[in-house]
């Protein structure tokens, strides 16, 4: 049991994953959704800062009177995804104000049946 | 740290049955600043500044200003995805688990995560880029080929919106009535004039001084695109525009793109490899000029596109 304490973090990041994975699948609103896929984006960063600890270590800033340094590589993969992260959220968000706009609506079930090809209703007036 | 895990658990919960959304996105603002204590804990102040500007604070804006367009309630419906959604979330938190039965401890130095180039950068840097803050060095050097693609994908995102939500509206609806709001609000408009120039003054700051400490070109920028936005928040967007006209940002940010892969092309240009700064000269020298160079490309993409996100979200009539 005390082996699987050092494993608890990352748990915790499963917890946080799986919410985001279950608002993004369970949730109808566009909106909600990109917060949905949010919240399992940050949990995987928190998974990469989790996984490049160092214990009894300092931040990676080189000063005089340290030895033990945390990893630096997973900061600077992480720190341009947040950058990345907005960027692709603002394109999430414009995509449904547009849908808005077009068809009135952001909510997956009043979208969809305005989606499928409008085929059936055109074709009866011809035949 | 165990009760900042359980607090951005309880947070995230709390997200997935909430209707109103608004309250949503306040607490999308607070699970970022959660993040931000958690990074500062597991050693990443760099990040913690990060995700404080960006998650905790553009995000929530830009998310907000989307709300007043697509509206703030969510629509209860029985939807009958739930239960599958529940049980294909469960099923993948428990393979996530048993796959983690073999993972390293955390903490242990040991971990092969830890290993490879990672002590080559805490142990080499400074005699090679001669500058404290390792992390701006691998972002910035080491690993300049991927800071370039990350550069680059802000902007495309930019294009993006402005493709999809720029220029004329097919259903011009009202205006904002953000600008009259501004007379009323007399707290945050002196708050607002005392914490602006303050924050534009820390923007450059953190740009320069993040060599030797957390900060860089993504920090200054977002902390440079958030003074603007508070400045559009409290006085108008209208005011914004004629502040830092769209035009303009457009320029920065496609010179700031420029600035960076420039680099690369000029040191190809005096015959070494792309983006390595020992063309400028010898090392550290010539490692730190061009760590500058591209730290103020990345600085100005990032801010222009920060600022330019808000006023086309903001700046968008209701439909």
């Amino acid at each position: 049991m005390k082996d699987l304490v050092g494993l608890f973090p990352y748990w915790a990041v499963a917890l946080l994953m799986m919410t985001g994975l279950y608002i993004v699948i369970a949730q109808g609103n566009l909106v909600k959704k990109l917060i949905g896929l949010g919240i399992f984006q940050v949990s995987v960063f928190v998974l990469y800062i989790a996984m490049g600890v160092v214990s009894g270590g300092t931040p990676p800033i080189l000063e005089t009177g340290f030895v033990t340094y945390s990893n630096p590589l997973p900061s600077v993969l992480i720190l341009t995804a947040i950058v990345v992260g907005v960027a692709t959220l603002a394109v999430g968000l414009a995509l449904a104000v547009r849908i808005r706009e077009s068809f009135g609506t952001v909510e997956e079930d009043e979208l969809l049946p305005l989606t499928e090809p409008e085929a059936p209703a055109d074709a009866e007036p011809h035949a | 740290m165990i009760g900042l895990l359980a607090a951005l658990a309880a947070i995230a919960v709390a997200v997935a049955f909430m209707r109103d959304l608004l309250v949503v996105a306040m607490l999308s603002s607070i699970f970022s600043f959660a993040c931000c204590a958690l990074f500062v804990l597991f050693d990443a102040p760099d990040v913690a500044f990060t995700e404080a500007c960006i998650g905790a604070g553009v995000s929530t804006v830009l998310t907000l200003a989307a709300l007043r367009l697509t509206g703030r309630q969510e629509r209860r419906s029985g939807r009958p995805a739930t239960a599958i959604a529940a049980m294909v979330a469960t099923v993948c938190g428990l393979a996530l688990v048993y796959g983690s039965l073999d993972l390293p401890r955390f903490g242990d130095p040991r971990a092969p995560a830890n290993g490879h180039v990672a002590p080559h950068y805490l142990t080499r840097s400074e005699g090679e880029i001669g500058i404290p803050n390792v992390v701006t060095s691998v972002l910035g050097s080491y690993r300049g080929y991927d800071t370039l693609g990350e550069t680059v994908v802000v902007f495309t995102a930019a294009l993006g919106v402005l493709l999809l939500i720029g220029g004329a509206q097919a259903r011009p609806g009202k205006r904002g009535e953000a600008p009259a709001r501004a007379d009323r609000d007399v707290v945050l408009r002196a708050i607002a004039t005392l914490f602006v120039p303050m924050t534009l003054f820390l923007a450059p700051y953190v740009q320069f001084h993040g060599a030797y400490s957390p900060g860089g070109g993504f920090q200054a920028g977002a902390i440079l695109g958030g003074a603007l936005i508070l400045y559009g928040l409290v006085f108008g967007v209208e005011r914004l525009n004629r502040l830092v006209p769209e035009a303009v940002l457009r320029v920065i940010a496609t010179l700031g793109v420029l600035t960076y892969g420039g680099t690369g092309l000029v040191t190809l240009a005096l015959g070494k490899g792309f983006l390595d700064y020992d063309a400028f000269g010898t090392r550290p020298v010539g490692q730190q000029i061009g760590l500058t160079v591209i730290e103020l490309g990345v600085f100005m993409t990032v801010g222009a596109v920060m600022t330019l996100l808000f006023q086309r979200f903001a700046g968008r009539g209701e439909a």
